[in-house]
């Protein structure tokens, strides 16, 4: 009885408390972030939970409407000279750090050379690899950093300098690399301007808690330039590793938005909270590499061909996800920018699943392997329990073609560095899109580049090789003609796909969960929310 | 006693030195490093990385740069949090993985105690059946699994209290995370708890206190316990360890600002100087935990004496 009693007045006050923090501070966004933040430096920041807290506070020239497109945000507007090389951006008038320092065109000068200054050691400095000389900076081949192509013409007239004409250059700025950071906060306290109580904000929102493990809390940055029409005024971006238990947290109402959920927690969440897990495509791919540089067998189209075409696809999302990710057949998700034309689909995707297997077999046939002689392949994917059941499936998939799989599980690091020294026959891989533009898929089956006498493959992990292809992604590099470029691109899409270089598999899917008190967010396919296009009733 | 825990704390030191070493050298034997993942990074800035880390330099002499930066009290950038150093990161942590460690170690050896005894003082009636029952349930059942019942009963479904997450100095969000933690500990103290006392009930100066009428609470009190209390104190400093070391699965799931979880998710990123710093870290932790309880066991047994 007592004790009974001592827990109801706990959870009382616990409730009480709760109450008058809310009452306190207005309207807050409760948001389920998923990993712990890394950094809040945008040079240095690789994921998008980390995107979507630098996001809120640190705005770059241009940014994501709720539809995700890149419109004006620091830039007021901009013109594009007509071979495409050089943009000049106007500055927003009167903009300025959270602490007034001013924002002005030396501001993005010395952010981007920051970005590719070695010594800042950016991992992701090659999203703004377009800008003229970056490359050669990052690599220390220039070291004078006036040879950037970024100058400041005036205090609010920014002009960047491209190697060539890209298209999608505007959508690579919305990318947090070209964003800028505060000089006169580094100049002080170096690395530690992240630090809470040091940073400054030049977004809708201001950092001004971190419990490491726990949670980051933003509030209003009343000082932005729209902060008239950003409706919320707390945001908590909560640590969720834990996805059951992110999903509890929702259900108590503790979290408003989730940006992922257990799949197979899916069907429940239709059932008793609908409409609420909202899931949609999303740019990127899930794929396997085939290693055609040291596995004999694997160099022969026949049987990649067999390999492919024998992968009952359409099973793995609906099936074996449980969130139905659509079959892959060709190399660029759909609804990817400056793509148009017809999406790639191989004849054999028609085909019923019956004559594919037996085409498979023929073609395994042909080159030399049945199920007398069988094919022995490695198949590696990092431990995770969705790559698994995805591998034991496809496993049982190429049996009757006579190929015996030894599957092959290891954590993050340890794949990736296999597959980079090219130690493997098969390898799980997945990609997403750094910003929506074919050319960033289409890259990673780009042949390896010479580098300080050996070849750097880069993401192309499987070694695929083709001269065609690179031929016309280089073209494509240079075109100014959008229509054209999408053309070149189609090409390449085809030759490398005819040729099985790779094995696409599902594209991928945002899963979010919204809380019905939630406008304002829209779908995607870039995934990107910016928390000052939402509002929140109670 | 001073002198012989001086002599403890001196010879625990060249322990901490070689397992340091140890851990250092393996660390760098497991394939892959703090920058492989999905993505392969372009050599130069692979490089511009090392040379930020120190990684470029020959092994012996990140050695040394390290075991310089420790004599100092600096354990060296992380390599995965790189907003803060490995000191502050464990700065930050360990107060709270203590907190709540020592509060769940409280909670389970109370708990554990006085099932273990009723347990023991009932055996083979319907009271014992019951604890038995339910400590077993503590053991078997994972702590993950035991976590999400417990935040739908007691969060979801009742409202009673918050389900996971963590406002600084706020006590109501520790206590599902307590219960948790100390459930399979509790369960673990109680069958010591319940065996040891069994076989003191049955001793002859038990059953002599017993025959000068004494009643069962006055046994227990003034003869039972002290003897009975044995192996659960040498438990005691191994039990502490774990659930120090052991809140990574309760951290992780209700998002508490502990370092449970680095011990894990640092070793999995390849963060050498995170992990280096929280071997270190519990190296200590258990070797002043096994000295103290060596230092109870002389105070409750008085046989045992250290020379």
């Amino acid at each position: 009885m007592k004790i009974t009693n001592l827990l109801k007045a706990v959870a009382m006050a616990g409730a009480v408390s709760l109450l008058m923090g809310t009452a306190a501070s207005a309207v807050t966004l409760n948001l389920g972030n998923g990993g712990e933040p890394s950094t809040l430096d945008p040079h240095k920041a690789s994921g998008n939970w980390e995107n979507r807290i630098i996001g809120d506070f640190i705005e770059g020239l241009v940014t994501e409407a709720a539809s995700g497109e890149a419109i004006p945000a620091q830039a007021e507007s901009w013109t594009v000279s007509d071979d495409g090389t050089v943009y000049t951006f106007k500055l927003r008038p009167g903009i300025a750090w959270s602490d007034g320092t001013a924002i002005t065109a030396d501001t993005y000068v010395y952010s981007l050379r920051r970005l590719f200054n070695p010594a800042t050691a950016a991992e992701y400095a090659y999203l703004q690899f377009p800008i003229k000389n970056s490359a050669k900076i990052a690599s220390g081949e220039i070291t004078d950093f006036e040879q950037l192509g970024v100058r400041a013409v005036d205090p609010s007239t920014l002009e960047i300098t491209l190697e060539a004409s890209t298209p999608y250059f505007l959508q690579a700025l919305t990318h947090y690399t070209a964003w800028p950071v505060p000089q006169h906060l580094i100049d002080t306290v170096g690395d530690a301007w992240t630090a809470v109580g040091n940073v400054v904000s030049s977004g809708p929102y201001k950092i001004v808690e971190w419990v490491p493990g726990s949670y980051i809390r933003s509030v209003k940055n009343e000082d932005y330039y729209d902060a008239a029409n950003v409706q919320i005024d707390e945001v908590i971006y909560h640590n969720t590793e834990d996805l059951t238990a992110a999903l509890n947290r929702y259900r108590a109402g503790e979290l408003d938005i989730l940006t992922d959920f257990p799949a197979d927690q899916y069907q429940w969440l239709q059932d008793n909270l609908p409409g609420q897990a909202q899931v949609e495509p999303f740019l990127g791919i899930y794929y396997y590499v085939m290693n055609q540089q040291s596995n004999e067998a694997l160099k022969d189209v026949r049987v990649r061909e067999a390999l492919s075409i024998s992968i009952l696809r359409d099973v793995i999302g609906p099936e074996i996800l449980g969130t139905g990710e659509l079959p892959a057949y060709g190399w660029v998700p759909p609804g990817t920018a400056n793509y148009e034309g017809e999406t790639y689909l191989p004849a054999w995707s028609e085909l019923p699943y019956e004559e594919r297997v037996a085409k498979a077999v023929s073609l395994m046939a042909e080159a030399g392997y049945s199920a007398a002689n069988p094919l022995t392949l490695q198949l590696r994917y990092n431990t995770n329990d969705n790559h698994q059941r995805i591998a034991v499936a496809i496993a049982a998939m190429w049996e009757p073609l006579g190929v015996k799989v030894e599957l092959f599980n290891a954590e993050v690091a340890v794949h990736y560095d296999a597959l980079a020294a090219g130690d493997f026959a098969v390898g799980r891989a997945g990609w997403l899109l750094d910003y929506s533009d074919a050319s960033n898929t289409l890259d990673l089956l780009k042949s390896g580049i010479p580098q300080d006498g050996g070849i750097n493959w880069g993401n192309n992990y499987g070694r695929y090789s083709n001269a065609e292809f690179d031929a016309l992604l280089a073209q494509a590099a240079v075109e100014l003609d959008l229509g054209k470029r999408a053309e070149q691109l189609h090409q390449a899409e085809a030759i490398a796909m005819d040729e099985f270089a790779a094995i696409p598999i599902y594209w991928y899917v945002s899963k979010n969960v919204i809380s019905p008190k939630i406008t304002g967010f829209e779908a995607n396919a870039s995934d990107v929310h910016r928390t000052r296009w939402l509002t929140k009733s109670e | 006693m001073i002198a012989y825990a001086t002599r403890r704390v001196l010879s625990a030191l060249p322990i901490v030195f070689i397992a340091l070493t140890v851990c250092f050298i393996i660390l760098r034997l497991a394939p892959g490093g703090p920058f492989d993942g999905e993505r392969a990074l372009p050599p130069a800035v692979l490089k511009n990385l090392e040379a930020y880390y120190n990684l470029d330099k020959p092994l012996w002499e990140q050695y040394f740069i390290y075991v310089g930066g420790v004599l100092r009290g600096d354990f060296g950038p992380s390599m995965v949090n790189t907003d803060f150093s490995v000191s502050q990161l464990m700065g930050i942590g360990l107060p709270f993985t203590l907190m709540l460690g020592f509060t769940a170690f409280i909670v389970a050896t109370t708990v554990g105690i006085i099932t273990g005894m009723v347990t023991a003082v009932y055996q083979n009636r319907w009271p014992d059946y019951l604890l038995v029952f339910l400590v077993m349930i503590g053991l078997v059942v994972p702590n993950f699994l035991m976590a999400n019942i417990v935040q739908l009963v007691f969060g979801v479904h009742l409202r009673w209290l918050p389900v996971g997450g963590y406002t600084p100095g706020s006590f109501i969000h520790l206590v599902l995370p307590v219960i948790i933690l100390s459930l399979p500990q509790a369960a673990r103290i109680s069958r010591l708890m319940r065996g040891s006392m069994i076989e003191v009930l049955g001793t002859n100066f038990v059953r002599t206190a017993r025959s000068k009428g004494l009643g069962t609470r006055l046994v227990l009190a003034r003869h039972a316990i002290k003897p009975a209390m044995m192996p659960v104190v040498s438990y005691l400093g191994p039990g502490l360890s774990y659930l120090l070391t052991g809140s990574l699965v309760v951290e992780q799931i209700f998002a508490l600002p502990g370092i449970g979880k680095y011990f894990i998710t640092a070793a999995l990123s390849r963060d050498y100087g995170l992990v280096l710093g929280t071997t270190i870290l519990y190296m200590v932790i258990i070797l002043v935990l096994n000295l103290v309880v060596d230092v109870i066991y002389a105070w409750l047994y008085p046989k045992v004496r250290y020379r």
